[in-house]
């Protein structure tokens, strides 16, 4: 089992959730997060004149999947998430010891 | 004779005029960052307790009492002692006195609320609260007592303020600017961290408030409800109008349309209107309004080029668009609009800007200096300022024990 963490632009949720369904990956956790890369900040409008703001809001899905699904999945969010412009974002990739159901005390990769 | 025509216009005008205090406080509270939003709020409303107290034991009196050389009233009239239902013979002879003395409550009350704006993400609040009673006693009375007070020096003089470009902003406007030379920059200010506005939707929701009440403000300051009730609310509105237009386009030649930029424009606009929406043509507002926003435009860039953390711009918003609009009676002003008013330049005499000049600049030096003063015996003794640990926390949490937008759980 593998935890995929995808860093990506808050507009390719909707996009990167669907291609995840339809290779069988339904489970994910997302969050709003403001995160920064090379690109550092940007220039917001202010009353006059403009201030920097330094972390862009970002959202971050985190899947946990089966090994042998994890390429599909990360293919499936560089295809959705990727616009080649700076900010598009950074996926990690983490080992994942165990996991259970809450219900039904299932654990392994049958709890996923 | 009370007429009740006038006296329901008023009152309604007090209730207009006390909603901008909440309305100034949404308007100043969305654009500090979140750890601060109570804070500003707070500094704004809790004058609707304090002034609004301490108007009717002392500071009516101060005001508007029998005057004491040309300078402040006397106590005759301290705790409303004979301040009833009939009409004074000086102010507002249509309405019960106490009608009046309500209207002007809520002038008291907002022009404390408006320089918090120069001070707000730094300020202890038991500090603020000793500043706020000792600068309403010590420069708001008695400023009111120069332009409206019978026989207030100003007033004798011939400069006109027809609601507060002068008592309300000028003396606002430049306290704000002294408080925060005093003070100093808030934490990060000169290392030009980020200090987002936290909810501009908060500050549109205060300007609507503001631009609201402003008609109690301006159209209530003709005391009556007539003819001149009407032209200064549709030269209130038309300078609001103009000044927010003008500073959306201000904002698009240099960027964008900023809806915090048309915000500020159209409060810059009101600002300015101030002393002359019943002296003036209507349509007047109009370069009224486009003026207000030039000028307030630039001072505020010349303020953050000059390194002053005069943190929501009260000095240049409404100290220099209440100037602008004290010298633009001198400019607009016609009798044929209001004959206790006086002719301006256009209308064939130069004499009033020389009047209206001196009320701006007796006003902007008194307002500068004597805040000052009391700024730093305030801080000298209980101090001003905040721990440093408390200003990075943020002024809910170190204040007021309290967080604008908590919780985990739903």
């Amino acid at each position: 089992m593998k935890k995929i963490e995808a860093i990506i632009r808050p507009e390719k949720l909707e996009p990167v959730r669907i291609a995840l369904t339809e290779i069988g990956v339904f489970g994910m956790t997302v969050s709003e997060v403001s995160g920064r890369g090379r690109q550092m900040g940007i220039a917001l409008q202010w009353r006059v004149g403009e201030y920097r703001v330094e972390f862009l809001p970002k959202v971050k899905i985190e899947a946990v999947v089966l090994d042998e699904d994890v390429g599909k999945a990360l293919n499936a969010i560089v295809r959705k998430a990727k616009t080649g412009e700076r900010g598009d974002g950074k996926i990690f990739i983490l080992p994942v010891d165990n996991a259970i159901r809450i219900r039904t005390g299932d654990e392994g990769e049958s709890a996923i | 004779m009370v007429n009740n025509g006038d006296t329901a216009w008023l009152l309604v005008s007090a209730a207009l005029v006390m909603l901008m205090t909440p309305g100034l406080a949404l308007f100043y509270g969305g654009m500090v960052r979140r750890k601060n939003v109570l804070s500003t709020i707070m500094m704004s409303f809790v004058l609707l307790g304090l002034i609004g107290t301490l108007w009717l034991l002392y500071g009516y009196s101060l005001g508007f009492g029998p005057n004491l050389g040309g300078i402040i009233g006397n106590l005759d009239w301290i705790g409303l002692r004979g301040v009833g239902q009939s009409p004074s013979n000086v102010y507002a002879t249509t309405v019960p006195q106490l009608a009046f003395m309500i209207f002007q409550a809520m002038f008291a009350v907002i022009t404390v609320a408006l320089w918090t704006g120069g001070v707000v993400e730094r300020t202890k609040f038991s500090a603020f609260l000793v500043l706020a009673v000792l600068w309403f006693t010590v420069v708001y009375c008695p400023v009111a007592h120069w332009v409206w007070g019978h026989g207030g020096w100003l007033a004798k003089l011939g400069c006109l303020d027809f609601a507060g470009g002068i008592v309300v902003h000028i003396s606002a406007g430049m306290s704000a600017l002294a408080l925060a030379l005093l003070l100093r920059p808030r934490k990060g200010f000169k290392e030009k961290e980020p200090m987002e506005p936290h909810n501009i939707p908060m500050v549109i929701m205060g300007t609507g408030l503001l631009w609201f009440g402003w008609f109690g403000f301006n159209a209530g300051s003709a005391l009556t409800s007539g003819g001149l009730a009407s032209s200064a609310f549709v030269a209130t509105n038309a300078s609001a109008a103009a000044a927010a237009l003008t500073w959306m386009v201000l904002g698009w030649i240099h960027r964008r349309p900023s809806v915090l930029g048309i915000a500020t424009g159209a409060v810059a606009g009101l600002a300015a209107v101030t002393p002359a929406a019943g002296f003036i043509p209507p349509l007047a507002g109009i370069p009224i309004g486009i003026i207000a926003a030039l000028i307030c435009y630039y001072c505020m860039v010349l303020r953050a080029k000059g390194g002053i953390d005069e943190s929501l711009d009260v000095w240049a918003v409404h100290g220099m668009g209440g100037i602008w609009g004290t010298l633009a009676v001198g400019i607009f002003a016609s009798v044929a609009v209001n004959s206790a008013g006086a002719n301006g330049l256009i209308h064939g005499s130069g004499i009033l800007l020389a009047k209206q000049l001196a009320g701006v600049a007796s006003v902007a030096t008194f307002a500068f200096v004597a805040t000052w003063v009391l700024g730093k015996i305030v801080d000298r003794t209980i101090g001003l300022r905040v721990k440093e640990d408390e200003e990075v926390v943020g002024l809910d949490i170190s204040q007021h024990g309290e967080r604008a937008y908590g919780g985990v759980s739903p």
